[in-house]
């Protein structure tokens, strides 16, 4: 196994997180807003503590093939959300929308690698922002949907759906407590 | 080969540790007299030769220092080895010995995982627990815990001081109410012990938790007071050591730095917990003023001198915890991704705290080793660290989050 770097990642830093993963936390790539996106890809929740938002731009290369030829996010999160939010960026830019489709949470874990077990669903966030983004365009497009892509989609908005019910739960206790102490 | 591609982080010039609440250093003094006095102190204190008895009598001066500081008799002191022990002895214990009398058992919400947790257990054994409602600023109401005694009652649970938030329980009130309604009182007082004053007295407590690693000893030594005359049952049986309550071979050179260490802690309280607390609030003062979207967690005034609890809108916590160990500063959050449970903090929400504002949290807590010039580079480094992680966040308008 790799001595964690002590040096540049002291105590908790060097031991829980790959080095890889502490430069893309420390300087991500392609952060901030996108103006006129062709796409956006919105997945997780405040509540939970981890929201991405994934912006692409698309364009075409020299054999007129589709491609992310702009891609830009804006994460709220941990230190792994943020650095598979970096990561995805650098791995989807330039290829076609087909190839970028592909990329998954194994790939990107392999690309930084490896997380710690706990924050794997980071990995899956970012692999899911970038596949609502494609879709995104895709329907704005009004064209064709692939069928892995929808029932990608599919998927994700119900795990949407559960995390809106956990939430709503959490609004009904907040009120109750409130409630509770103006009485 | 991907490693070229990426460019060196400067390295760290600083190191600022602010989480004493968390774990203090073993004063250097006090480790000195543990390691230099070792070779006599090495035996089992419970054998009858002379090696055994030089461990026995260091044993029982130890005993009575601490059982002095908090105004007790040595043979109501009974050392264990963590403070986690020691509360689980006094929920467990007193629950056990008690039960003939009743099964309802009343602990605050705010209690650090090892009581929490106990209660829980009680609970799938057949107990009943009540927990108690804390205030915005995290205080527990006397008259709740009056309303909450039946006849049934056997235990009420009161931390003195909340770990996270630093709010400063009504203790001795709520030992008052336990004891005219003739119901046993237990305060955890793991982050008060060595640094406000704790008289068990004056405090109305019959038992009480004190830990040697947050007072500048070194860690495996802790001690649960138990007022003379209380039931109590062990929960770690063997040899009989402590009275028969806590059985296992007295770890001597841990309970005497223990001891060392509180003699210290009382000789430096007055000085130390006003100098913290200058630092604290000029950290506080600061964090304020230069970090648009920070707010207060826990009592403006009813709080411990050395713990600072903050929250930032639009911040994740670990993120933050990172940043900050990045540039050599160690603390704490209560967000929920750098817990295992991947829970927010209890105590935050038990505070009214929803929970994206609980992933915002940070604990800064001062000590013996803090400086001014850590406070000035702490006020520094955090409103660029703020700064930086809201520019890459979606959220930045407080709009967004209420939604």
């Amino acid at each position: 196994m790799k001595k964690p770097n002590r040096k540049l990642c002291p105590a908790a830093a060097g031991s829980t997180y790959t080095d890889k993963v502490i430069q893309h936390f420390q300087t991500p790539h392609n952060y901030g807003k996108m103006e006129n996106p062709d796409g956006i890809g919105k997945v997780g929740n405040i509540i939970c503590g981890d929201v991405m938002w994934l912006y692409i731009k698309v364009g075409k290369n020299s054999s007129k093939k589709e491609i992310v030829s702009d891609i830009k996010f804006e994460t709220f999160g941990c230190v792994a959300a943020i650095a598979t939010s970096s990561a995805i960026t650098d791995m989807a830019k330039g290829k076609t929308l087909e190839a970028a489709q592909k990329i998954d949470k194994a790939g990107l874990v392999k690309e930084l690698g490896g997380l710690p077990p706990i924050k794997l669903h980071c990995s899956v966030l970012a692999a899911d922002a970038l596949a609502e983004a494609i879709y995104d365009y895709y329907q704005k497009q009004k064209r064709a949907i692939p069928k892995e892509l929808e029932t990608k989609h599919i998927r994700i908005s119900a795990e949407k759906k559960i995390i809106e019910e956990k939430y709503k739960d959490w609004v009904d206790i907040e009120e109750k407590i409130q409630s509770k102490r103006a009485g | 080969m991907v490693k070229k591609t990426i460019k060196k982080t400067k390295p760290v010039v600083r190191r600022v540790y602010l989480d004493y609440a968390a774990a203090t250093p073993v004063d250097p003094k006090v480790a000195k007299k543990i390691t230099g006095d070792l070779p006599g102190i090495f035996a089992n204190s419970m054998s009858f030769h002379s090696f055994g008895q030089a461990a026995r009598a260091v044993l029982e001066e130890s005993r009575q220092i601490l059982a002095q500081m908090i105004g007790a008799q040595s043979r109501e002191i009974f050392f264990t080895a963590s403070a986690t022990e020691s509360n689980n002895l006094a929920l467990k214990g007193v629950a056990s010995a008690n039960k003939h009398k009743g099964n309802h058992i009343i602990i605050s919400g705010i209690e650090h995982a090892c009581v929490m947790e106990s209660a829980k257990w009680l609970e799938s054994r057949g107990f009943v627990v009540t927990r108690l409602k804390v205030d915005n600023f995290g205080l527990v109401d006397p008259l709740d815990v009056a309303n909450a005694i039946n006849p049934s009652t056997i235990l009420v649970s009161v931390m003195h001081a909340n770990n996270e938030i630093g709010t400063i329980e009504p203790i001795e009130e709520i030992g008052r109410i336990c004891h005219e309604k003739n119901v046993l009182f237990h305060s955890d007082a793991a982050q008060t012990f060595g640094k406000i004053p704790v008289s068990v007295q004056k405090l109305n407590v019959d038992l009480l938790t004190a830990s040697s690693q947050k007072i500048y000893g070194p860690k495996g030594a802790a001690f649960l007071y138990v007022r003379e005359g209380v039931k109590i049952d062990p929960i770690i049986h063997g040899g009989g050591q402590e009275s028969g309550l806590r059985s296992g071979t007295s770890n001597v050179p841990a309970i005497y730095g223990f001891a060392q260490a509180a003699l210290e802690a009382r000789r430096l309280m007055a000085s130390e917990s006003k100098r913290l607390k200058t630092m604290r609030d000029r950290l506080q003062a600061g964090i304020m003023k230069t970090i648009e979207g920070s707010h207060l967690n826990g009592h403006p005034q009813k709080r411990l001198p050395n713990i600072l609890s903050v929250w930032f809108e639009f911040v994740e916590g670990e993120s933050m915890i990172i940043q900050l160990d990045l540039r050599g500063i160690a603390a704490s959050t209560g967000s929920a991704c750098s817990s295992a449970k991947l829970t927010p903090s209890h105590v935050l929400m038990a505070t009214g705290v929803r929970p994206q504002e609980a992933h915002g949290s940070l604990r800064l807590s001062l000590g013996r080793y803090t400086k001014e010039s850590d406070i000035d580079y702490v006020l520094k480094a955090l409103p660029a660290i703020i700064q930086r992680l809201r520019e890459i966040s979606p959220f930045k308008k407080s709009e967004e989050t209420k939604s």
